[in-house]
């Protein structure tokens, strides 16, 4: 019997993501970190731009398409981590580091907290608890003096670590390249790990997980928590590198941006949740710059909205299910 | 010797609706208990009170002695309490085999150690292998579930409860829509499963419950109305009135 062979394929996606094309991601990075020597003022910017929220869109990756939890309320842990970054550092600055831990931590507490109640509901109501969630700590940072109101608050020296100081921007380039390899690497493994292989289960089905012997809850409420430190990490990397927070980053436009780049980019793979921050950031460059548009770019919500409802009628697996028809073609 | 799963006095209200009404009955290793009667007697909610699915209103349940009334779902399944659903409840995206080797992974779990890969996992894939070819579907281990055959799928879910390895199995119509090849087949797979397991078998197939059950309950409106082997269960005039015409019994 062959079974010993067939047994390293799970499913057809995982075949596809183990196989021929492993060696994408690493060329990608290759790829990123020999371009930081040539990139300069707004294509670093941009790459730059595009890399933290490819974060933020992996960690919600970990839930929409890996566990199958819509949340409709990340920017919170975004938002939560950017504060922390502003709020933890004294008028001479802080350790990168130890404001990084500081930012992903209290993000990743705020996730327990709201994983905890939120994970008690499903479906729809999973969305609008999540979504609540977010805007009572939207409307905290907002409403309140603790972070400067709605105006916002400016970091007076941004966090550096001995050489890597963040005021220096090929050292932000790098040190937002190296987190994105990090989520990326680390989601990789939890996908292929016994966590990741039960979080699929749960999305699949989760009745026969509890059938089974999983204590569900448990498993979704991890999920929850690591997702929120890892958009802790990408709003930690926001304010580290724009030196300013406002509660703008906790608003429900950002919780839903980031779920539409999962969507747009493809659910379930890690290569989507990537590609559809790079997709999403670009369209909205190129939609709002007057030189490709036109006056239309003073409109560019209505016509990111129409490109958006094109793409997804058009694409319903996302772009990342473009490649894989290419690839079946073949 | 007491039996492996003991019921006393089960009850599930459902409001004012009674579901389940006071049942009592006994699970043995190498019998098979059937649990019979009309739709709405009650059986899918004994069978999810057995499971943890929902809490009893009243009564207790034993499992080799334990109370594990108050248990959930989980803890019941890591307890060695394996069941199936009416409704086919499988992982129809993932292959027949990683179907079987998710469900072995239960116990084995270390869900920290996500340096590892599941597929290393060789205890759960060992597990998944023996109940694949217990149920005769090692043939098909590579196939994503989702495109097996009807009576593919029924076997799958009982090939997903013994990878748990469990004591009890529970299985809900096991043999509902399926052919006359297909219940032939789950028959025998139930005869081989008998002399290692407890099994409690809900059915609406009569000849195969007849056949193969060493006991039967009959329940009518969530209350046991007679419980013995086949052959006192055949000619139970409770049971024939039951069967034959409502009217009688009220």
């Amino acid at each position: 019997m062959n079974t010993t062979t067939l047994s390293v394929q799970t499913t057809p996606a995982a075949r596809h993501r183990w196989g021929a094309t492993a060696w994408l991601p690493l060329l990608v990075l290759v790829a990123l970190a020999l371009a930081g020597f040539l990139l300069q003022g707004y294509p670093a910017d941009l790459v730059v731009k595009i890399m933290v929220l490819a974060i933020f869109a992996l960690s919600l990756q970990l839930l929409v398409g890996m566990t199958g939890l819509v949340s409709l309320g990340h920017a919170a842990y975004f938002g939560v981590g950017a504060y922390v970054a502003v709020l933890a550092s004294g008028e001479a600055g802080g350790n990168l580091f130890v404001l990084l831990a500081l930012s992903m931590g209290a993000a990743a507490l705020y996730a327990l907290a709201v994983g905890a109640l939120s994970l008690r509901t499903r479906g729809v109501y999973f969305i609008m608890v999540t979504l609540a969630f977010a805007q009572m700590a939207y409307f905290i940072f907002h409403d309140t003096s603790l972070g400067g109101g709605s105006d916002g608050i400016y970091l007076n020296v941004r966090p550096a670590a001995g050489p890597l100081d963040m005021e220096n921007r090929s050292v932000v380039y790098y040190v937002v390249l190296a987190a994105l390899a990090f989520t990326y690497g680390l989601l990789a493994l939890i996908q292929r790990s016994r966590f990741g292989a039960a979080l699929a289960g749960i999305r699949v089905n989760e009745q026969r997980m509890r059938a089974a012997g999983f204590s569900t809850y448990g498993y979704k409420l991890a999920a929850f928590v690591i997702a929120g430190a890892l958009a802790g990490l990408a709003g930690f990397l926001v304010a580290a590198r724009d030196g300013f927070v406002n509660p703008e980053m906790l608003s429900w436009h950002i919780s839903g941006e980031v779920l539409l780049m999962v969507i747009l980019g493809g659910m379930g793979h890690l290569r989507g949740a990537v590609l559809g921050a790079v997709a999403f950031t670009l369209l909205k460059e190129v939609l709002a710059t007057q030189a490709f548009v036109g006056p239309l770019a003073n409109h560019w919500q209505l016509t990111l909205g129409l490109a958006i409802i094109l793409f997804v009628a058009l694409l319903p697996k996302g772009l990342i299910g473009l490649a894989q028809r290419r690839k079946e073609k073949q | 010797m007491s039996g492996l799963m003991q019921v006393h006095g089960l009850t599930r209200r459902f409001g004012g609706l009674v579901a389940v009404n006071d049942v009592s009955l006994e699970l043995n290793v190498g019998e098979v208990h059937a649990v019979i009667g009309t739709n709405g007697a009650g059986k899918s909610t004994l069978i999810n009170m057995l499971s943890g699915e929902i809490a009893p209103s009243q009564g207790r349940i034993l499992l080799a002695g334990a109370d594990i009334t108050q248990r959930p779902q989980a803890r019941r399944a890591l307890d060695g309490i394996g069941r199936s659903y009416q409704r086919t409840t499988i992982f129809p995206e993932f292959t027949a085999r990683e179907n079987c080797r998710l469900a072995a992974q239960a116990a084995s779990p270390r869900p920290w150690a996500f340096w590892q890969t599941a597929q290393a996992c060789q205890r759960s894939g060992d597990a998944a292998d023996a109940a694949l070819e217990a149920t005769g579907l090692s043939t098909l281990s590579a196939r994503v579930a989702g495109t097996l055959s009807h009576g593919a799928k029924r076997q799958l879910e009982v090939a997903m409860c013994l990878a748990t390895q469990p004591r009890v199995l529970l299985l809900d119509e096991p043999l509902a829509g399926m052919g006359a090849e297909e219940t032939e087949r789950m028959l025998t797979l139930l005869e081989r499963l008998k002399p290692r397991h407890a099994v409690l078998l809900v059915e609406h197939d009569m000849d195969a419950v007849f056949r193969i059950a060493e006991r039967i309950t009959v329940m009518v409106n969530g209350s046991v109305i007679a419980s013995g082997n086949p052959h006192a269960i055949r000619h139970d005039p409770q049971v024939r009135s039951a069967y034959l015409g409502e009217e009688e019994l009220a």
